[in-house]
């Protein structure tokens, strides 16, 4: 009994005390970057998080946009509504299913990405032997791919948008012969531009937050094994997900709580 | 990869996510650029505004001349003030134009449609329309017909 009590209060400190490891390296290499050298590195890491995501971004926009429409119009049908198709459309992407299932594709497949790599350089110790050499790993390794990740998030959740909206006018308009006029226009006349275009942005630089902070510091404090390196990989993938989720629930109850 | 191919790729995924940015602003949230350019306000009290909602469209014959900017309640009178703001292009209001918030459809957004009058005189920047009429509540009318059927 007393060495479960133990166990379960070490576990616990564990856990603080990892959350502050990673707070400290957050705030150090959210510091370390702005330097001119550092240009191509950060570059590089777009590259890597942001344009190689854009693949598996627009295909599933280009679906989830078409299979809202596909409902909204069967149902709206119903009630002689399908001029509120791009309506429902533009504020269910905007507003929530743009931001966070960037977020969830992003961290599944950019952050694991990230904690796999980092991971495997503890492992075979190249962050060491940067340490010997002078040159800080938080500047050189986790500062670029955090901003990276910060600088890519909102980019990808803005094309996801649009490629989701076009998928959803070349269902709604294009095959099931809805009204253009009506599909744009009711899009135009009720959504706003900071309300639901700027809120849904902030939401993607909150997750891109998150998820690039998990998924570095995953890699940076994995156990220097193969099997560590595979345990900080999932690790990343669920705990991101779940926090993107979570936070989504939250960051949408703070911004349109009052509900007015 | 070459360092050149990574520079340009990196540009050319920045340039589209500002692109589909500018894209979400002005096609799907509708801002026009020159939206400020010549608009005049006119002002409404209704008894019942019954969720006619900021940004709502102010028509007149079935076409979108202006936008509500603003609802206010004057809690002495118990009304609601509606800003009205109006495309200056299409010309001035006659001092006798009567407001009504309608539905669009069934479930639709209220709107408040405007009925022209035949009034010399124009209403001025700032001007109250004076002849309106409030949002029919469901629930009202509902009430009445119950109570009015339980008479008879």
């Amino acid at each position: 009994m007393i060495r479960f009590l133990r166990s379960l209060g070490g576990q616990s400190l564990d856990r603080i005390a990892s959350l502050g490891r990673a707070t400290v390296m957050w705030v150090t290499a959210l510091w370390g970057l702005p330097r001119a050298g550092d240009i191509s590195l950060l570059l590089r890491q777009i590259y890597n998080v942001g344009v190689l995501s854009l693949i598996i971004i627009v295909l599933s926009a280009f679906s989830i946009g078409a299979v809202l429409a596909l409902q909204f119009h069967t149902q709206l049908s119903r009630f002689g509504a399908e001029d509120i198709v791009g309506l429902g459309l533009a504020l269910v992407l905007l507003r929530e299913l743009g931001p966070v299932v960037t977020g969830l594709l992003f961290a599944g497949r950019a952050g694991s990405a990230i904690t796999a790599e980092i991971g495997l350089m503890k492992t075979t110790e190249q962050l060491s032997s940067m340490e010997m050499m002078g040159v800080d790993p938080l500047r050189r390794i986790v500062a670029p791919r955090l901003w990276a990740g910060i600088i890519s998030m909102p980019l990808l959740t803005a094309i996801f948008n649009v490629v989701a909206i076009y998928g959803g006018m070349v269902v709604a308009v294009e095959w099931l012969g809805g009204d253009p006029g009506g599909f744009w226009a009711g899009m135009q006349d009720t959504v706003e531009l900071w309300d639901d275009v700027g809120k849904g942005m902030l939401k993607s630089v909150a997750f891109a937050v998150v998820v690039t902070w998990i998924a570095v510091f995953q890699g940076y404090d994995t156990l220097p094994t193969a099997e560590g390196i595979g345990l900080a990989t999932t690790r990343t993938v669920v705990v991101s997900s779940v926090m993107v989720l979570a936070m989504d629930f939250l960051l949408t109850l703070s911004m349109y709580g009052d509900f007015n | 990869m070459h360092m050149r191919t990574i520079e340009i790729s990196v540009g050319a995924f920045v340039l589209a996510g500002v692109l589909a940015l500018i894209f979400l602003a002005v096609k799907v949230s509708g801002v026009s650029l020159t939206r400020d350019a010549g608009t005049y306000t006119v002002l409404a009290r209704f008894d019942d505004v019954a969720g006619l909602r900021q940004r709502a469209k102010v028509s007149m014959a079935g076409v979108t001349i202006g936008r509500v900017a603003e609802i206010d309640v004057d809690m002495e009178y118990g009304e609601a003030i509606v800003r009205l703001e109006i495309d200056g292009q299409v010309g001035g209001l006659t001092a006798d134009t009567g407001a009504q918030i309608l539905t669009e459809g069934i479930l639709g957004a209220r709107y408040v449609n405007l009925l022209p009058g035949a009034d010399e005189e124009v209403l001025a920047d700032g001007d109250y329309i004076m002849d309106t009429q409030g949002a029919l509540v469901l629930e009202n009318l509902i009430g009445d017909l119950v109570t009015r059927l339980g008479a008879s």
